[in-house]
């Protein structure tokens, strides 16, 4: 682990890692430390009467967690899932998550200086969930914000069934 | 100059935890998955801490620890072991072994630089 | 010893908590005269223990309003200070004041404002000549550094373990200020002797620090194997005393269990363990003659598997009287508020619950007997016009009914009034003029959503606030609600819950190619209904005829969007279900079987979804969720709802 030993040496500047996943052609990156673990797909059990973008609920070694599919969330085309589908599992305010990528990438280290304010993306991606850019090397990767990505209220609430 | 720590546990995202945290604190950080690794990269160098799982394939940390204790290089080096709260035998075997000390599994990246604060001057 | 002293923490916060509410308790006696020397001992004593604790666990600011507490305790208990009422209500708020300062320290969060103004108003209470609006003037002694002596003699080995001792020296440096430090070298060999392994010096020390022994102690931690360590506060401290009574625990995070529970535990396990070495010897050797053997085995895995999980969810089990215990004083202050003389009888307190039910079911109960008081008691002048005796009753009773738990609360109050409530309901909506309504019927309105608001709260004589909030609670808990009442003789509600919230007898079934649960006690019986059965009402949506009588029929798979095949009712299973009285059919593909399944929350990582309880692990693995009967009752009145209009 080379590498990291030489960044550990880089002082000044914060630097954080972010896992990045890619959702069709494009780079998305969250902080390591919000990642828990990450899984191949297994079954899904759909939920009844939720957002399409909440897949359903799987078991987690016995805890039911729900499970995001982050293409339809971004309006994306949606994919058949396959044996290269990931789930990354994150923990967002006490509660664990698990996040439908299709594939993860690296761990890379960003620097605070290496991240751009977020540039007007069109309607691909809500740029709520955005918490900037980052160039490493020749890629250009977003970082989500997934605190606020997974705070939706429909995540969270529901009015009363009664 | 600055300090190298050697983190071994099988678990990527615990070592990815623990050295990210040390480097934010630091230290140079060298990283094996077991303890047979965590000897191999030991033989290129002197390492300032050392921080270990207990539960590893191929040698696990206990056996780690003794052999660690048996090389001149590490004799002395303070070596912090990864347990859980049910693992209380374990963490008397691993001080019998030569440990200095222990972090309890899950922790808060503080209270580990808390924990090494104490073992390191 | 542990390194995690928040464990600890945990075991302190529960005993403080049971000390409060045996002090609440006997303030209570006391304050109505009941009280006794042994009364005030017992106050003291907790009072005490709860000082001594909170100052060994740096809990600072619980120590010194504790010490408040226990020198105006102390005074009364040594005659010096009257017991007056006053002086008991006194320690009665400040109980509550404790509570809150104990909840604050648990949580993290900020001490409770007031906190200073109650501590002074102990101090003040001392004076001969108090009374109860006199202003307070005295603070709060404030000492926070504490002297210690402290030995510290390393183990020789300790350089072989990686650690050096001067770092332990340093730590305790940085924890106060070091007043005097002493080596000891009498250990120390002649020269020639001297291994440079070994660590031949001792330390003595004192030293000023706002920590407690506990937490100097830690910093031992890691080097006390094989060492003496001595940690002494200089002043000392009398010992804690033993608790005086054994409250249940209230507490959501731990349990505490019996030796003997856990003994019986580890008994079991092991004869589970022999049982299963046995089967795989067998099936080492396995011949075909050894099936029968292996089958025994086998049933005898299963039953020792049975056994140990009643007595794991038998660990989970507390007494009901735990949420009892509370309601003494709630009843105690809402008869100070409302005038009304009122007696508190409670009956079944040793009835065991799971403890989550027995802990959700605090706020319901507190909903039920404010209500009984609020509404249900009259006051004295119309109790006696009415004939009977000026105090009011109420009861909280609580027995085991088959696989059950009762919970009744009951008073002998004025009952509800049906028309009233018959009228009120026919405003709402909730009823038609002309529609006729049983007696019970018109009583279960009470529960209905739309029914309590503020306004109405007044004008009926008996229930109204927070019944909806009642009935969702305890079906929440997979538990159900009735109510019942005699005009001038009072009312009844009774609260019938499972015994266990953990495990659900279940009937599997399938949709589609989802695998879905309901809970046994919710089916009455399933069919496949024959074409003529099947029926289209007006307004009514599809009907299916069973004896006679027509039931809605909901399509499972159309509630809860799966897609099916089977959406020929003919060619299906009908599920019928019972909710509150009303039945119900539920079109589902096939029934897979009955089971018994572990309840796992949707909550904890998601949110309540509607028509779903929770959800549960199916033996390949896969989630499988759970359904609400009267949820999806409640679904498919709403979805009938959208077509009529």
């Amino acid at each position: 682990m080379t590498t990291a030993a030489t960044l550990g040496t880089e002082t000044g500047t914060q630097v954080n890692q972010y896992l990045t996943f890619t959702l069709g052609s494009e780079e998305y990156g969250i902080e390591i430390l919000k990642v828990q673990e990450i899984k191949g797909y297994t079954g899904i059990t759909p939920i009844p009467n939720t957002p399409p973008y909440i897949r359903g609920v799987m078991n987690l070694r016995g805890t039911v967690i729900p499970v995001v599919d982050l293409r339809v969330k971004f309006s994306m085309e949606e994919q058949a899932y396959d044996k290269f589908t990931v789930i990354i599992v994150v923990t967002v305010r006490d509660k664990v998550i698990g996040v439908v990528v299709d594939a993860v990438s690296d761990v890379l280290d960003v620097a605070a200086s290496q991240i751009r304010e977020t540039p007007d993306l069109g309607a691909r991606a809500d740029v709520r969930f955005i918490g900037g850019m980052a160039t490493v090397g020749e890629k250009l990767v977003v970082l989500l914000d997934i605190e606020k990505l997974l705070s939706a209220e429909e995540m969270s609430s529901l009015t009363s069934a009664a | 100059m600055g300090r190298t720590a050697l983190i071994v546990d099988d678990s990527v995202s615990i070592r990815q935890l623990v050295s990210f945290t040390l480097r934010e604190a630091g230290f140079s950080v060298i990283e094996a998955g077991d303890g047979q690794e965590g000897l191999h990269k030991l033989d290129d160098g002197r390492v300032d801490l050392i921080i270990t799982d207990l539960n590893m394939p191929r040698m696990d940390g206990i056996a780690f620890i003794r052999n660690l204790r048996s090389r001149p290089s590490s004799k002395y080096t303070p070596v912090l072991m990864l347990t859980t709260e049910s693992q209380a035998s374990k963490k008397q075997e691993g001080k019998a072994a030569g440990a200095t000390g222990w972090i309890v599994k899950p922790f808060h990246p503080g209270k580990l630089l808390e924990v090494i604060g104490r073992v390191l001057p | 010893m542990e390194f995690d002293i928040s464990r600890f923490r945990d075991t302190f916060f529960q005993e403080a908590e049971e000390h409060a509410a045996t002090m609440e308790a006997e303030l209570l006696r006391l304050e109505q005269g009941g009280g006794d020397a042994e009364s005030l001992n017992a106050i003291f004593r907790c009072a005490h223990s709860i000082k001594g604790a909170s100052g060994t666990f740096g809990f600072d600011d619980i120590a010194k309003f504790t010490h408040a507490l226990e020198t105006l305790l102390e005074g009364m208990r040594a005659g010096r200070i009257e017991p007056t009422a006053a002086r008991a209500a006194l320690l009665l708020r400040s109980v509550d004041v404790l509570r809150e300062l104990l909840a604050a320290a648990r949580t993290g969060g900020p001490p409770p404002a007031g906190v200073e103004e109650s501590a002074a108003q102990l101090v003040v209470a001392q004076r001969a000549d108090w009374a109860p609006n006199a202003p307070a003037v005295a603070r709060v002694d404030d000492s926070a550094a504490r002297p210690y002596r402290i030995r510290f003699v390393p183990a020789p080995e300790i350089f072989l373990q990686g650690m050096d001792p001067v770092l332990v020296l340093r730590e305790l440096e940085r924890a106060g200020e070091v007043q005097e430090l002493r080596v000891d070298l009498s250990r120390l060999p002649p020269l020639a002797q001297l291994d440079p392994e070994i660590c031949y010096l001792g330390w003595d020390l004192r030293l000023r620090s706002e920590k407690s022994a506990e937490d100097l102690r830690d910093v031992f931690a890691f080097v006390e194997d094989g060492a003496r360590v001595e940690v002494e506060p200089e002043t000392a401290r009398p010992a804690l005393s033993a608790p005086s009574v054994r409250a249940p625990v209230r507490d959501s995070t731990s349990i505490r269990v019996t030796t003997e529970k856990v003994d019986k535990l580890v008994d079991l396990v092991g004869e589970l363990v022999i049982a299963q070495s046995m089967a795989a010897e067998i099936l080492n050797n396995f011949t075909a003659s050894s099936l029968l053997r292996l089958q025994e085995a086998f049933s005898e895995m299963e039953r020792y598997t049975r056994e140990l999980q009643e007595r794991v969810m038998g660990v989970r089990m507390l007494p009901i009287g735990s949420v009892f215990s509370r309601f003494p004083r709630l009843v105690h202050d809402l008869a100070e508020a409302t005038g009304k003389r009122i007696v508190l009888e409670m009956s079944g307190e040793e009835t065991e619950l799971d403890k989550a039910v027995v802990e959700s079911l605090g706020d319901p109960l507190t909903h039920l007997i404010r209500n009984a008081v609020d509404h249900g008691l009259e006051p004295p002048e119309e109790r006696r016009a009415a004939g009977k005796p000026e105090q009011g009753a109420i009861r909280l009773h609580a027995f085991h009914q088959g696989g059950n738990v009762i919970v009744e609360a009951s008073d002998d109050g004025r009952g509800l009034d049906a028309a009233k409530i018959r009228r009120k309901a026919v405003e709402r909506g909730l009823l038609a003029e002309d529609q006729p309504a049983s007696e019970e019927q018109i009583h279960a309105m009470l529960f209905e959503p739309g029914f309590s608001t503020a306004e109405q709260v007044s004008s009926i004589s008996g229930r109204g606030v927070g019944m909806d909030v009642v009935k969702r609670t305890v079906e929440g808990m997979n538990g159900a609600v009735s109510i019942s009442s005699a005009p001038g003789r009072g009312t009844s509600v009774r609260i019938k819950l499972p015994l266990t919230l953990a495990i659900l007898d279940g009937l599997l079934l399938r949709v589609g190619e989802q695998t879905y649960i309901l809970p046994l006690v919710a089916i009455l019986e399933s069919v496949r209904p024959t074409a003529a059965q099947l029926n289209s009402m007006a307004g009514q949506g599809e009907v299916v005829i069973m004896r006679g009588e027509p039931l809605p029929l909901v399509r499972l798979h159309r509630l809860l969007n799966v897609p099916t095949e089977v959406t020929d009712a003919t060619r299906g299973l009908l599920v019928l279900v019972e909710n509150h009285g009303r039945r119900l059919a539920l079109l589902v593909d096939e029934l897979l079987g009955q089971q018994q399944v572990v309840i796992k929350s949707l909550e904890s990582n998601f949110r309540k979804v509607e028509g779903v309880v929770g959800a549960t692990i199916l033996g390949d693995g896969r989630a499988a969720l759970i359904l609400d009967v009267a949820g999806l009752a409640q679904m498919a009145r709403n979805a009938r709802g959208v077509i009529d209009r």
